[in-house]
């Protein structure tokens, strides 16, 4: 415990990742290790009936989705796909609505407690490294300056983390609902002041693949719970 | 009418002069520079943050004209600086349409925060 509290302080470069739910209060993590209390569940079970509707006939059970979120976002063909991407390829779902939400909530929930393990090369997610550090925004900041220079220090009352997205889609108090990661870095970008991809962009995803790489040794947390 | 012609060649000056009770105003507020996101600042009523330094003293160890460049282009004293560049709209990239070319601070708002962390002794 004292150890982990230590290395909090000990921020420079990305010697180990640390999940977003150390991060949190306790209260939060009790929240997240609930199935009952778990606000996220709300998601899983529309989640649930929705693989019963529209993907038993060819996936059957959904024990078959063990350990495919572990490995995306995936590269096919020299673009990124999303777990998000890879279900809408099958089933026409808005963005951030609530049914797709759920269906990948619920596919990314199989492989909860398992090591987030992307299979891409450093090259496949050289574009999502450049982007990652690369400054932008009014504030001219990169990701890095927040999430590995700086982690583990605060923002105003905030901790700052590392930015891990091995718990997404997850709940988010100040979202009142579920999210994607896509819009979680969404809004670091709105809060630097700079240009918003489009849901479903290469720019996002080529982060989110570099942000799986990154969070190699973490385990899948979804549906996580986070501030 | 020569009293009127001299004053309205001082008012330019005047316009810029640091005002450091408007500067403290900024400083502490809870958006506008959002110096307490990062500072921890006397004064302060809210949770401040620690990613850069205290500015308790800062006046001692920079001038005023030191503390508009910081504040308006940091990355001139050190270019890995986290400090955004308050005053600066050159150089940057994918900055939001509605933000392009529009400094964080106006000028008179530089010249103010440095007027008041020039009293921070």
């Amino acid at each position: 415990m004292i150890r982990a509290a230590l290395l909090l302080f000990v921020s420079s470069a990305l010697a180990q990742p640390h999940s977003g739910s150390e991060f949190t209060s306790a209260e939060i993590r009790r929240l997240q290790a609930s199935d009952i209390e778990n606000p996220g569940m709300l998601w899983i079970d529309r989640g649930a009936q929705l693989w019963r509707e529209r993907c038993t006939g060819c996936h059957g059970d959904v024990s078959s989705m063990r350990g495919v979120a572990a490995r995306y976002p995936k590269v096919a063909n020299g673009k990124v796909v999303g777990l998000e991407e890879k279900i809408r390829e099958k089933v026409s779902l808005d963005y951030e609505s609530d049914e797709l939400l759920g269906l990948t909530a619920y596919v990314a929930m199989q492989s909860r407690g398992m090591p987030v393990a992307n299979e891409a090369t450093e090259e496949q997610a050289s574009a999502g490294r450049s982007a990652y550090y690369r400054r932008r925004g009014q504030m001219n900041l990169s990701c890095a300056h927040c999430h590995e220079a700086n982690w583990g220090k605060h923002l105003g009352g905030e901790t700052l983390s590392q930015g891990q997205g091995n718990g997404y889609p997850a709940y988010r108090l100040e979202w009142q609902k579920m999210g994607s990661l896509q819009r979680r870095l969404r809004a670091c970008l709105f809060g630097v002041h700079a240009e918003l991809p489009p849901f479903g962009s290469q720019t996002l995803l080529e982060l989110e693949l570099f942000l799986a790489k990154r969070a190699s040794g973490l385990t899948v947390e979804t549906p996580a719970v986070r501030r | 009418m020569k009293r009127g012609l001299l004053l309205a060649c001082l008012l330019p000056a005047f316009a810029f002069a640091g005002n450091a009770e408007r500067g403290r105003e900024l400083a502490l507020a809870r958006i506008d520079g959002g110096c307490l996101l990062c500072h921890a600042i006397p004064g302060a009523e809210r949770p401040a943050g620690n990613i850069g330094p205290s500015l308790a003293g800062i006046g001692s160890r920079r001038d005023e004209r030191q503390l508009r460049e910081q504040i308006r282009d940091a990355s001139r004293f050190n270019p890995e600086t986290v400090m955004p560049p308050y005053g600066r709209t050159d150089g940057l990239y994918s900055v939001a349409p509605r933000y392009r070319g529009k400094p964080l601070l106006s000028e008179q708002q530089i010249e103010d925060l440095a007027a008041f962390l020039a009293t921070l002794r």
